[in-house]
């Protein structure tokens, strides 16, 4: 790590990795721009979710359902899908190969991409947060250190995963065939179609060992003010590690 | 003064030897070349001189900081679509402890820097790749079948970048299998097949080891194997009715006496060439 940190060039590496980042509409429209107008479209246009709800605790499906799922579907789209297709194409088309014949090693390139992707989640947590608040009225989290807490082990649970699929993917049309297959189920255990309130027990049960249902549910629970369980924290770090080692270990550069 | 030394290099994959106990020098300075045609264990064998393989057994020695001062341009190596022609030559710079003067670099590709990777014809892509193969400012440049797919005009813009190497002082160690390409631009060639070395020489030299330096060509529909048997012939080859023979300064007497006059016909007499020298040693064409 500190190798990585002390690399000639690193700053300069992440301007135009940013850059590149950036010169992709869409990939910054479905990282940030979709989950940010589904929040604003379904949260203005069906007046349900703008009343308080009973089964919710009389919180609004503005509060904490809807922004809870947006943070959700921007980390799972840029952990799954932006992530793992932009290195496996880097390793493709022998970017990282190139790179390892100069003094930077390809281990700062995947630095530098799980660095970015990482800031455009936190970005568009925080314009999600900040539109709820502006235009849907919603509180910021008030268990906010919680909220912290759930979005950075559920970020890194979904990156760790995002690395392993990159890892095993034998070339970039694979990799984004799997990236989407796997994003729909996962969005749908985390309740994305339909809240985990109203999945019948044996399903919600089985969401609370996925990923995505054990995040979603924390970032649910900590919009609402309350404390994660420790059953979705300890799933979100098992996952985390089990996806990093088996990541780290099939890892290619060539 | 040997910059790169190979001792009894070999290199296998599984039960594949790619590399058969290759041993050879590049002075600095150089401007070096490896032959051989697909499969032969080029590119496995200036990997291994690169330092991205590690060879099975034998020894390599590079009188240079591997990384700094080794600049290599691989085949198949690209850079990301939306990256531009100065930006990537920046960054590339900024890799290195004691980089060349990439603008300076950028002006003699003759590209604009505001063109994306993506735009780029081939002969521009490999203009751009020798750029970033010298923005380290090397001692030695590794370049791999630099160019194989490219129109006869950028082959030899791509040569004038070469030859432009070696007024830098840059060491070069340049895979081909363009014998044009070779007498061109080598001081000295390696012949490689399955992984063996055939030969190592200038490659005058290697034409006048080969063949004497005479060559022939004719029509005819009569037998030639008999020629093979003549001391003063090195090679004989044929398609359809046009037959090619090289040897010594008297294997026209040879020819001449052994077919009849009458079943002969466009006999020339023609300077042999490396792709005939080639052909001897490895018994294929190059390409």
């Amino acid at each position: 790590m500190t190798t990585i940190i002390r690399t000639p060039g690193l700053g300069r590496l992440a301007a135009v990795e940013t850059r590149l980042f950036l010169r992709e509409p869409l990939a910054v429209f479905f990282a940030i721009g979709l989950p940010a107008a589904l929040l604003l479209i379904l949260g203005s246009a069906i007046p349900g979710f703008r009343d308080p709800v009973p089964e919710l605790g009389g919180l609004r499906v503005v509060d904490a359902q809807l922004p809870g799922m947006m943070v959700l579907l921007s980390v799972g789209t840029l952990a799954l899908s932006t992530l793992p297709t932009a290195l496996v194409v880097y390793r493709e088309r022998g970017v990282l190969r190139r790179m390892s014949t100069t003094p930077v090693r390809p281990a700062a390139l995947l630095a530098v991409q799980l660095a970015i992707n990482a800031a455009v989640a936190v970005t568009a947590t925080a314009l999600t947060l900040a539109l709820g608040h502006l235009v849907l009225d919603v509180p910021f989290p008030r268990a906010f250190l919680w909220f912290t807490v759930v979005v950075v082990l559920g970020a890194v649970a979904m990156f760790a995963i995002g690395l392993l699929l990159a890892a095993v993917s034998p070339n970039s049309r694979v990799v984004q065939g799997v990236g989407a297959a796997a994003l729909f189920p996962l969005l749908f255990f985390a309740g994305m179609w339909l809240p985990r309130e109203l999945m019948p027990d044996p399903l919600r049960r089985f969401s609370d060992f996925t990923p995505t249902g054990a995040f979603g549910q924390g970032l649910v629970d900590t919009l609402g003010g309350h404390a994660p369980s420790a059953l979705h924290l300890g799933v979100m770090a098992g996952w985390a590690l089990v996806a990093a080692a088996f990541a780290v270990r099939s890892f290619r550069w060539q | 003064m040997a910059i790169i030394t190979v001792e009894n290099l070999h290199k296998t994959y599984g039960t594949h030897v790619a590399v058969d106990d290759v041993s050879f020098s590049v002075d600095e300075g150089e401007i070096f070349g490896i032959v051989g045609r697909n499969g032969a264990g080029k590119t496995t064998t200036v990997e291994c001189v690169a330092g991205l393989r590690t060879p099975t057994s034998g020894r390599v020695t590079v009188d240079a900081d591997l990384k700094q001062q080794v600049g290599v341009q691989l085949q198949d190596c690209t850079l990301p679509d939306k990256i531009r022609v100065g930006e990537a030559l920046a960054l590339y710079a900024s890799f290195y402890s004691r980089p060349a003067d990439w603008r300076a670099l950028l002006e003699e590709t003759g590209l604009d820097p505001r063109t994306a990777f993506a735009k780029l014809s081939g002969g521009q892509r490999q203009r751009l790749s020798i750029a970033l193969a010298l923005v380290g400012n090397p001692r030695i440049a590794i370049l791999d079948e630099l160019t194989t797919g490219l129109d006869p005009q950028a082959r030899r813009d791509t040569w004038e970048s070469i030859a432009r190497m070696r007024e830098r002082g840059v060491t070069v160690l340049l895979i081909s299998h363009f014998m044009e390409e070779i007498e061109r631009l080598c001081d000295r060639v390696l012949v490689v097949s399955a992984g063996r070395a055939l030969a190592i020489d200038t490659p005058a030299g290697l034409v006048v080891r080969v063949s004497g330096g005479q060559r022939i060509s004719f029509r005819t529909s009569a037998s030639v194997d008999a020629l093979k048997d003549l001391p003063d012939v090195t090679s004989v080859s044929r398609d359809g009715d046009e037959v090619v023979v090289t040897g010594t300064d008297d294997v026209l007497t040879a020819v001449v006496n052994t077919l009849p006059a009458s079943q002969l016909s466009a006999l020339r007499m023609e300077r042999t060439t490396l792709d005939d020298a080639f052909l001897a040693l490895t018994g294929h064409p190059a390409s």
